[in-house]
């Protein structure tokens, strides 16, 4: 249910149904693309497999926005103090 | 490896775990709980217990699709397989979950024609291939999977292959949750959502633990960062009083879902009044089956199922393991009657079930050594 | 084979043979120690015995050892049945401290075997021989009805001098000792996988097959007062062999995971498939543990020696966790490194 890997589509093979030959570091296998139809993939496109088949399309940017989430986050919190003093939430826990 | 290895940096994952340490209120104590079986898996394989502070638990929850498959339906899989001339394949997942009579390796041992999958497409292949057997596909897993199963019968009738079929097990994330959440021993926090479950289904499914349940959830990659990330955002919103669903993994999963997979899953299957999970009891609306147009690719339609209902040893306590009331070494049988070598529970079988996990990652390491660093 | 420290009592109790029992794992030394051993091996041994024997004849210390080679397919990327039999007995040999000399062979032929498929494997065995510098003196051949024996079943046994001056054991492990491996791991269990076709999946990956005794010569020649103890990881991989010396020594071993060498195709193959490199079989490193003062030397002398490039120092024993292999990631997450019951599978959960 939740091995997926990221590979790099090297080349479409067209279909019915259509697949691409995907690399993951070295080692190759073609993958269906039935899951992708929407979204139109070409070759450099990095996806994530699963079971042999594409669910997604890997976002750069949005791994990009991940790392930057992070170096931002020790700063938000340093603002926040400054603005609403920590410590202060009620515990509502057992 | 890329897209992996960043997720495993030093640095950041330092950083991140310092941010927890730093925001986590030491009046509280967080329970948090994952409920991917493949999360459990990662959390163990990572050590990434090692860099929580005391008070931040992780609770283990029930998406393990093999841990939740009721040993009945293994036994009504190999019945089918044991008729003449068919192929039983599945994923390697499957391959050591006992039946009352063995488990599929077991029978391989005696002479059953049992294979290992990586893929159903490759299921198809096989058929495609022997003509004169007739290759049975067992299908498990959660949303993530279901749609190349269903996308897979349609190769199928496309294709025009009648010696395959599928023996559906599919099961759905949110009535486990909701299993949990209704369980009255129930004391989570706030959850970790699963990732891969969520690139087919979206974060929308999961508003109501936020806006009914009043629980925070954060949608979690798998990668030692992403879960790290999901704690520290889920705790935010813990402290700051907030329940809300964050998309953690943003860079795999849409809001919104796919929705080329969710009309395949649509167009194949449909829900099962009630299926038993075991461990969890019969949840109605919770398990997929194959609609009755594709009867021709449906194993339990092409063959006899026996429909056998096994019972667990009453003193396995899986049941209560798979809601997070236990922890693994807290069941009687833990690393006693039931280890790796002899499991006795699904929880011990499936390399993501809490207590193989626990067993192979954790157990034995002596509590000085734990949390020193490299 | 599994190591034995204690006259063993019988105790095997599974009702039948299964695969796992020859998958190196927990399940092979289940059946070794509970069966063969209390009914086969001297017991009251003063050394724990491992996968070669050492016996004296007038003060000469031999060496010797057999080893059976079952694969599927034959033939694969970088070798094939021929040069695992010859390699992995000179290998045996070589971790247990002696040079092979001469191996005598064993064929199981399938009827229906094609000759040229049984001559390109006996080719392979005088290629690898004379590569590893040892004589096939004798063998013997029984062919099986059409159906067993997966095309050739080969057994060789090997017999060689010690070398001098090496005290090889469990036992001389301590605390602060290094482990070095000779090379990356995974690569003859992942290709073997992967030509088998079950998974669809290809890579340039080759066996790593070769004798490993040029590389046990070379840390011989700068580290022998402190070499404790080698091993070759085949079936099992290195997470195997490594269990079993902490089982035999009570000791931790520790491993920086990001220290441990891994081609980018086996990493790929083992995330794809769900599984781990140092479960995976080696035909071609071993893995040796040393005083702490002879380890910089002896990886100088493994990367000078040609193959041995990517050799390195990979962890170290401690006092604890006790038995118990450990892992750390470089972010200091921990996990126990334990040996899987049988074969390792792929999964996808």
């Amino acid at each position: 249910m939740c091995l997926a890997i990221p590979g790099q589509i090297l080349e479409l093979i067209p279909g019915p149904p259509l697949l691409a030959l995907v690399d993951v570091t070295g080692v190759r296998r073609k993958v269906d693309l039935g899951l992708l139809v929407d979204e139109n993939p070409v070759p450099g496109d990095w996806v994530l497999i699963h079971v042999g088949f594409a669910m997604s399309k890997i976002s750069e940017q949005g791994a990009h926005e991940q790392m930057q989430m992070l170096r931002m986050l020790g700063e938000d919190e340093a603002a926040m103090e400054e603005v609403s003093g920590y410590g202060q939430g009620g515990s509502t826990s057992p | 490896m890329r897209f992996v290895d960043e997720f495993r940096d030093p640095a950041a994952i330092a950083q991140t775990a310092a941010e927890i340490r730093r925001i986590a209120d030491p009046r509280r104590h967080y329970r948090l709980m994952e409920v991917c079986g493949g999360h459990t898996h990662a959390i163990y394989r990572f050590g990434l217990k090692d860099l929580l502070p005391d008070n931040v638990e992780l609770v283990h929850g029930p998406g393990c699709p093999v841990c939740v498959l009721p040993m009945g339906r293994i036994d009504d899989g190999l019945a089918i397989a044991a008729q003449p001339g068919v192929i039983f394949t599945a994923f390697g997942d499957m391959m050591r979950v006992p039946g009352a009579n063995g488990s599929p390796l077991e029978h391989k041992a005696r002479g059953m024609d049992v294979r290992i999958v990586y893929s159903p497409a490759d299921a198809l292949k096989l058929a495609e291939n022997n003509p004169e057997k007739h290759v049975m596909f067992f299908a498990i897993g959660f949303e993530t999977t279901a749609p190349s199963t269903a996308l897979t019968l349609l190769r199928a009738r496309d294709k025009n292959v009648h010696n395959f079929s599928i023996f559906c097990n599919h099961v759905t994330i949110i009535p486990a949750i909701r299993a949990i959440l209704d369980s009255p021993d129930m004391r989570i926090d706030a959850f970790l959502g699963p990732g891969h479950v969520s690139t087919v289904i979206g974060c929308r499914p999961y508003t109501w633990i936020a806006e009914n349940e009043n629980k925070p959830i954060a949608v979690s990659g798998f990668e030692p960062l992403d879960l790290l990330q999901s704690i520290l955002m889920a705790l935010r919103q813990l402290n700051a009083g907030r329940a809300e669903v964050e998309n953690q993994y943003q860079r795999v999963v849409p809001w919104d879902g796919n929705r080329a997979a969710l009309r395949a899953m649509a167009q194949v299957f449909e829900l099962r009044p009630y299926f038993e999970w075991r461990g969890l009891g019969f949840i109605s609306q919770s398990a997929l089956r194959i609609k009755d147009e594709f009867s021709e690719w449906d194993a339990e339609y092409r063959f006899q199922v026996p429909g056998v209902r096994v019972t667990d040893p009453k003193a396995a306590q899986c049941g209560e393991v798979l809601k997070g009331v236990l922890k693994p070494a807290q069941c009687k049988l833990f690393g006693k009657e039931c280890t790796p070598e002899h499991p006795i529970g699904a929880l011990m079988v499936s390399s993501e079930g809490s207590c193989a996990a626990y067993f192979n990652y954790e157990y034995r390491k002596s509590g000085e050594l734990v949390g020193i660093g490299a | 084979m599994a190591t034995i420290t204690a006259p063993p009592k019988f105790r095997f109790r599974d009702a039948q043979v299964e695969m796992a029992h020859g998958a190196g794992g927990k399940a092979s030394r289940r059946l070794v120690e509970g069966l063969f051993a209390p009914l086969l091996f001297e017991t009251g041994a003063t050394e724990p015995l491992g996968d070669a024997a050492h016996l004296d004849f007038n003060g000469t210390r031999i060496g010797i050892t057999t080893d059976s080679f079952v694969v599927r397919p034959l033939r694969f990327p970088g070798g094939s049945i021929g040069e695992l039999a010859v390699n992995g007995t000179v290998n045996d040999l070589a971790v247990s401290g002696a040079r092979a000399e001469a191996l005598v062979v064993s064929f199981v032929l399938e009827a229906g075997l094609p000759t040229p498929v049984l001559e390109a494997e006996v080719r392979a065995m005088a290629d690898a021989a004379r590569n590893a510098g040892v004589i096939i003196a004798s063998g013997d051949t029984k062919v099986v009805e059409h159906g067993k024996a997966d095309g050739m079943y080969i057994t060789t046994a090997g017999i060689g001098r010690a070398i001098p001056g090496l005290k090889l054991s469990p036992r001389s492990v301590r605390p602060g000792d290094q482990v070095i491996l000779s090379g990356p791991v995974g690569d003859h269990g992942i290709t073997i996988l992967l030509a088998r076709g079950d998974l669809d999946l290809e890579s340039d990956l080759r066996s790593d097959t070769r004798p490993v005794l040029p590389f046990v010569e070379a840390l011989v020649g700068v580290a022998a007062p402190g070499l404790r103890w080698m091993r070759d990881p085949t079936r099992g991989g290195l997470a195997t062999s490594l269990n079993e010396l902490a089982r035999d020594c009570g000791l931790g071993i520790v491993l920086h995971e990001d220290w441990i060498p891994v081609r980018d195709a086996v990493r790929g193959a083992c995330e794809l498939l769900g599984l781990d490199p140092l479960h995976i079989a080696n035909e071609g490193q071993f893995v040796a543990v040393l005083a702490p003062e002879f380890a910089e030397l002896a990886l100088d002398a493994l990367q000078r020696t040609p193959g041995g490039e990517d050799a390195a120092i990979i962890g170290e024993v401690r006092e604890t966790p006790a038995a118990t292999v450990l892992g750390i990631a470089p972010y200091g997450g921990t996990r126990i490194i334990d040996m899987l019951v049988g074969d390792p599978l792929p999964r996808i959960c």
